[in-house]
């Protein structure tokens, strides 16, 4: 067993021993200089639970809005999938997950055009969640709205509800997943707003990335920036007929 | 939930008593420890890690709770078995050598974590773990 | 008049072990495509993030459809006291268990996690109709089952009739629920409408029917039991007036759809597209599915044909798998409307209709429940007696008068 336990990364090991003790702190701040500190500042403790109190969205400003791509890519790159991951190379282009694409509306009487990141539009009444059979699509107290692929089966029941085609089944099996951001087959996955930063304090990674137009926060605070700019200037619903308020809101949608 | 743990515990213990009591030159699995302490007792976890996992799943993934004592990723993080050319062992590896392999093999109790976990830590995360109590 | 009993199927002739044989095999083929396509994930299929539903479905919706309108003979006896259908009863309540039997088999198998089937029983979102629907299969294999051995345990045939009524009104709300699979959908332009909980009633009784009156037909032809031409003549009288009544209920659905602008593309789509859809609806629903068979089943020639009568009812089973294709599959590869009236596109496919194409997996998958349901048929007919030992019409009809 001794050839063996020189296998185990060091490293890894050091943090297992210091777990719970003054070690760990010392170690954090050598592996994560600086996020740890600055970012915890204003998130919640960690092992405080969410609340219903917050509701977290994202408004995106779509008059700088080109083609440019980069809240895909860093979507792709944070989360591990479509270029920001080797898997799914059997599946074919319509058969992949796409969290989040850039799509162009044109008023075909006046050509006036815009181009807008779609994703997962965290509804406050997602029709995701009201027909799954089994409570696996869920949304949080802080109104994200997840897949709890433990109990999902795979039905894609809630794809067919999804009036903004936001949710992908895995049709083949993966390997190349990130650790924070578990994703598999048979089960389906959308945009979870990244709520693996969101609960450490931080920002989606397309607000990351896009943080000219976008503009991520607590919709509930009405002193919180997305809310002071929602009131200043308003903000468009997609689909606002069908009533599910949801959770991503955009501005210069003048159609 | 509780019929499938009920039928866990009894297909292993049907196992183990088999394997003990037929099989008696059959080596028992020997998982490869970390170094120090792990974030509980090693009787306790050899009988109750999953419900340890079980329970923070559901704190994790409904109420936001990260605290990473009883968080998957760092079981797999602390736990992670390096091969002789220094690459991590995944858990379909022949060899059994992944953490969790060594006994759920030996036990034939399968696990599904790893159809959608990551099995190995990743370099291509964005992100350290953090590490609190 | 003599005396009516049911009996086994011998069940020992070449024909009957070719009859399991090849059901067997489509079943075996079934299990065999579940299995490569569970083994290497969905991507084998056709089916694709935006058409998520695909053969495996048709057949699968088709099947727990037709499943609640075969047991109507039964209730047609047991809850309307039709004297005439009271030998047809258990047979009705047999094919209704094994097609529902094996539409939900086509169904789980489908699923990404058919691994997870002890979490589909025991976590429940109340809301969503697809649970509902799982307690209304459940019940209805027991309801039905009550209800079977209500008819064939001599001291229980008092309450066959109280039990035909549960099980009659269990069937209607069970088809409800289905209908309602796509009745609730709000967010597909084809869907989203109350008229397809009684929609999918209506085609249960022509589906159904249809396959009960083929069932029937190849059960006494195989066994050289009397059928009479009577009992036959009024099982497709009926057919006809159930194939007439979807027809006007798929009418009255694209009407209301060509009358509001809202709905003006989805149903061109549909009734004038250059697409797989349009031709489907038209050639094999319409035409193949519902005029044709009216024209033979009314026609006093083809119409008092044995062989016609069949050819007809293969027609309404062809139709009305086609019509279940251009719902579900139709339903789904028109785009998504995301900004009503405007023009979309991306590269996920906004703006533009679906593709979809069935592989030999799925067809082989969805059509192996059609093979489950009529191998659980034929067995239990040789286990128990189903099937009475004559339907001559002398011997069943109570006002049965001989021709001169």
């Amino acid at each position: 067993m001794n050839k063996n336990d020189s296998l185990v990364d060091q490293k890894r090991r050091a943090i297992l021993g210091g777990m719970g003790g003054t070690a760990a702190a010392i170690v954090g701040l050598t592996i994560a200089p600086g996020v740890l500190l600055t970012q915890t500042a204003q998130a919640k403790p960690v092992d405080e639970a969410i609340s219903s109190k917050t509701r977290w969205g994202i408004l995106i400003d779509t008059n700088n809005c080109n083609d440019c791509n980069d809240c895909v890519t860093a979507c792709e790159e944070e989360n591990g999938w479509g270029s920001g991951s080797t898997d799914e190379q059997k599946s074919r282009p319509d058969q992949k997950a796409q969290w989040i694409r850039t799509v162009k509306v044109t008023d075909k009487q006046t050509g006036y055009a815009k181009t807008l990141p779609m994703m997962c539009q965290h509804c406050e009444h997602p029709p995701c969640v009201d027909v799954c059979p089994t409570g696996a699509s869920f949304k949080r107290d802080d109104g994200i709205v997840l897949v709890d692929k433990h109990i999902c089966i795979g039905c894609r029941y809630c794809m067919m509800a999804c009036p903004y085609k936001a949710r992908s089944f895995i049709h083949e099996t993966l390997t190349d997943q990130r650790s924070y951001m578990p994703r598999g087959k048979g089960t389906v996955e959308s945009c979870t707003m990244c709520v693996h930063k969101v609960d450490n304090g931080e920002n989606p990674a397309c607000v990351d990335a896009c943080s000219s137009s976008m503009t991520f926060g607590d919709l509930n605070d009405p002193d919180s920036e997305i809310s002071k700019e929602l009131a200043r200037h308003g903000g468009t619903q997609i689909r606002a007929d069908l009533r599910l308020n949801p959770g991503v809101r955009y501005q210069g949608l003048n159609f | 939930m509780h019929v499938m743990h009920i039928l866990k515990i009894i297909s292993l213990a049907v196992l183990l008593l088999t394997a003990t009591g037929i099989n008696a030159d059959v080596p028992k699995p020997k998982p490869i420890h970390g170094e120090g302490q792990c974030v509980e007792p090693e009787d306790d976890m050899k009988r109750n890690h999953m419900e340890y996992i079980l329970h923070q799943r559901d704190e994790t993934m409904q109420k936001g709770i990260r605290t990473s004592k009883h968080s998957f990723k760092q079981c797999v993080s602390c736990h992670a078995v390096k091969d002789d050319n220094g690459e991590y062992v995944r858990i379909d590896d022949p060899s059994n050598k992944h953490f969790c392999a060594t006994c759920h093999e030996f036990a034939a109790v399968s696990i599904d974590c790893f159809q959608c976990h990551a099995d190995t830590p990743r370099s291509t995360d964005k992100h350290e773990l953090r590490v609190n109590k | 008049m003599k005396k009516v009993y049911f009996s086994e199927i011998d069940g020992n002739s070449m024909g009957y072990l070719a009859v399991v044989a090849i059901l067997g095999l489509i079943t075996a083929l079934g299990l065999g495509a579940f299995w490569y396509m569970e083994h290497n994930g969905h991507w084998v299929t056709g089916m694709n993030n935006e058409v998520v539903w695909g053969l495996p479905h048709v057949f699968a919706v088709f099947l727990i459809v037709a499943a609640s309108g075969a047991l109507n003979v039964a209730s047609i006896s047991s809850v309307f006291q039709k004297a005439a259908y009271k030998p047809l009863a258990r047979l009705s309540g047999l094919l209704a268990l094994a097609l529902l039997a094996g539409g939900l088999a086509v169904l789980v198998l489908d699923l990404g996690h058919p691994d997870r089937l002890i979490v589909a029983m025991t976590y429940y979102n109340f809301k969503s109709i697809f649970a509902w629907n799982i307690y209304l299969y459940m019940g209805f294999f027991v309801v039905v089952i009550i209800y079977l051995w209500m008819m064939m345990e001599r001291k229980m045939n008092g309450f066959t009739r109280a039990a035909g009524t549960a099980a009659f009104i269990w069937r209607l709300i069970l088809t409800t629920g289905t209908g309602s699979i796509f009745g609730f959908i709000v967010a597909r332009q084809l869907f989203d409408s109350a008229i397809y909980a009684p929609m999918f009633i209506i085609m249960s009784f022509s589906f159904g029917l249809a396959i009960f009156i083929l069932v029937l037909m190849a059960i006494y032809g195989g066994t050289g039991r009397p059928l009479g031409d009577a009992i036959l003549f009024r099982l497709k009288n009926l057919l006809g007036v159930f194939v007439a009544a979807v027809l006007m209920m798929v009418t009255i659905f694209y009407l209301t759809g060509l009358y509001a602008t809202e709905h003006h593309d989805v149903v061109a789509f549909i009734l004038n597209g250059n697409n797989i859809y349009t031709k489907l609806f038209w050639v094999v629903q319409v035409i193949m599915g519902s005029l044709a068979p009216l024209a033979i089943l009314y026609n006093p020639i083809t119409g008092t044909s044995r062989g016609w009568i069949a050819i007809a009812a293969i027609l309404v089973i062809l139709g009305g798998l086609a019509q279940l294709y251009v719902i579900l599959i139709g339903g789904q590869a028109f785009p998504l409307v995301l900004f009503p009236g405007m023009e979309v596109s991306s590269s996920f496919a906004d703006g533009v209709v679906a593709a979809y194409s069935p592989s030999l997996p799925e067809f082989l998958l969805g059509f192996s429940g059609i093979g489950i349901a009529l191998i659980i048929v034929t067995l239990a007919l040789k286990v128990l007696g189903f099937a009475p030992n004559s339907l001559a019409d002398a011997d069943v009809d109570p006002h049965y008068v001989a021709a001169k």
